[in-house]
């Protein structure tokens, strides 16, 4: 198996003005990795994303990719753009192989290949020239998905995709996930412990520090131990293990 | 008089031209300035040139060169104090906007001789675009369209996501400092036509028109540079037979058209206004 390494960080550390939020996180991240980042809310999962992803620079620390950073594919949490923007989806997921600054150019017959096909996997190639805001919840994220996997990313990263969608897309989304970890790594931050277990690898407490857990399973103990206690909630009629400080 | 003599008149056929380039400039920054939900920032700079409106009175140089320079500045401070998070956005284009009318009141004041008028600059006068102002908004309307029909993606891009643009290698910060100076152009040049206080509504009604009936940013677009040139020519036509100020006349026209395409909307498609504005989650 191949083992490459996408990324390592060590000792990295990030404050809002002076406010630290991560402290000496260390982590590395090889080819085929599916690694659970899980939290508390607050606790520093979304800067460790933007820190990975070159939206954040390290205060302190090191940070080293084997990679490009265009060769990262990115879900970004529902809450971040505007579902009002008068954009179409194929338009979403085009924008996945746009890299630099170029100027205008004919609809080149591989770019509108791989979109109809990424379209297809997700089961949105019916509603290409929807605009966005007409989409359902579920729609709305598989377009952003297809977005983040079109440019076929050796690095996928997922801000809690699975907020604001139904059970019945939730399984269809890890299912996905789980095809496309035989061609690429994923860092998949979710607060429902439970329901990513079956699929992730291994596991990352972020709550200001970073614990590496190399198994898919982990207790609740050893949870407490990391800094990241969970409680049990139902959505419906399913009981979850969720992060103790996640609100719903 | 008939009504085809009207275009007997040079200053007729100056106006119908200058609603022409604005319903183009204006139709294409509008379009994105509504989608990235820009109208505040658009009014922030638009008061704010108001300033250099009364210190090239002062100075004796064109007002609305003045005009251009403060329109510029508070557009390029606007982005840059609130990327850098030095003051809240709200609170800079509050600051902007009515430092720019003071100054413009103080240096007017201080002009001396007769007060210049200032209806025309606060108002606009469609009827009274010179050549020279005619053809700086053809190079303007030019300009515009160039940008975003080669830049049109990634314009999109960045406006739909900026974060996920600038992951994907897209100068978003060249981009946004472009548009916010076309932005800032096309207002300064409107303010000849439309004037500093109504000079927002011909960079928003059309637009909400347009999206009444489509969703899609090139369609709004286009659809904005139709309905603002037919308010355009209305509101011309009609304050010339009535007597009334144009730009006045101009936006009045805009927001009948509004309320009749929200109603025309309702009636053809069955939606509630509600339905028309919510996404569907």
């Amino acid at each position: 198996m191949n083992d490459q390494v996408l990324l390592q960080m060590k000792n990295l550390s990030f404050a809002y003005d002076k406010q630290r939020v991560l402290s000496e996180v260390s982590l590395t991240v090889r080819d085929r990795d599916y690694i659970g980042i899980i939290g508390p809310n607050g606790g520093g999962k979304t800067t460790l994303v933007k820190l990975i992803l070159g939206l954040l620079k390290p205060q302190s620390g090191h940070l080293s990719l084997t990679l490009e950073r265009a060769e990262i594919g990115y879900l970004p949490q529902g809450t971040q753009v505007d579902e009002r923007f008068p954009i179409t989806v194929r338009e979403v997921v085009a924008s996945g192989l746009e890299h630099g600054l170029t100027l205008r150019r004919r609809r080149q017959a591989d770019e509108k290949r791989k979109v109809h096909e990424m379209l297809e996997k997700v089961g949105l190639a019916s509603l290409y020239k929807r605009p966005v805001g007409e989409l359902s919840g579920g729609e709305f994220q598989r377009a952003m998905l297809a977005r983040a996997i079109v440019s076929s990313p050796r690095l996928l990263v997922l801000d809690e995709p699975d907020t604001h969608v139904d059970n019945k897309f939730e399984m269809e989304l890890y299912s996905l996930l789980k095809d496309l970890n035989e061609g690429m790594a994923i860092l998949l931050i979710s607060h429902d412990i439970g329901m990513i277990t079956p699929y992730i690898k291994s596991i990352a407490c972020v709550n200001r520090n970073l614990h590496y857990h190399p198994h898919n399973e982990i207790s609740e103990e050893q949870l407490k131990v990391y800094n990241c206690p969970v409680e049990i909630i139902s959505h419906g009629t399913i009981p979850h293990r969720v992060m103790k400080e996640h609100k719903h | 008089m008939e009504f085809v003599d009207l275009f007997s008149y040079s200053f007729i056929r100056h106006a119908l031209l200058a609603a022409f380039l604005m319903s183009v400039a204006c139709g294409i920054t509008g379009t994105y300035i509504v989608s990235r939900r820009m109208v505040f920032i658009s009014g922030g700079i638009t008061h704010a040139s108001f300033g250099g409106v009364g210190i090239g009175f002062f100075f004796g140089f064109p007002p609305l060169a003045g005009a251009a320079i403060f329109a510029v500045l508070a557009a390029l401070a606007t982005e840059n104090l609130t990327r850098r998070k030095i003051l809240r956005n709200d609170s800079i284009i509050a600051i902007l906007w009515s430092l720019g009318m003071a100054l413009g009141i103080i240096f007017i004041y201080l002009t001396p001789g007769y007060a210049p008028n200032l209806m025309s600059f606060l108002f606009g006068s469609i009827i009274t675009v010179s050549s020279m102002d005619l053809w700086l908004m053809l190079i303007l309307a030019v300009l515009v369209s160039m940008v975003f029909i080669l830049l049109y993606k990634p314009i999109l891009y960045v406006a739909f996501d900026e974060q996920f643009a600038r992951i994907r290698g897209i100068p978003v910060m060249l981009l946004n400092y472009i548009l916010i100076i076309l932005v800032a152009l096309t207002i300064v040049l409107s303010i000849r036509t439309a004037g500093i206080i109504l000079v927002l509504s011909v960079l928003t009604i059309p637009q909400n028109i347009a999206n009444l009936f489509t969703n899609r940013f090139d369609h709004i677009m286009i659809g904005s540079i139709g309905v603002g040139f037919l308010a355009s020519i209305t509101g011309l036509f009609v304050s010339y037979y009535l007597d009334i100020p144009s730009g006045a006349t101009i936006i009045f026209i805009l927001v009948f058209m509004y309320l009749v395409a929200r109603f025309v909307k309702v009636v053809t498609f069955g939606k509630t206004i509600r339905q028309i504005h919510e996404p569907q989650r």
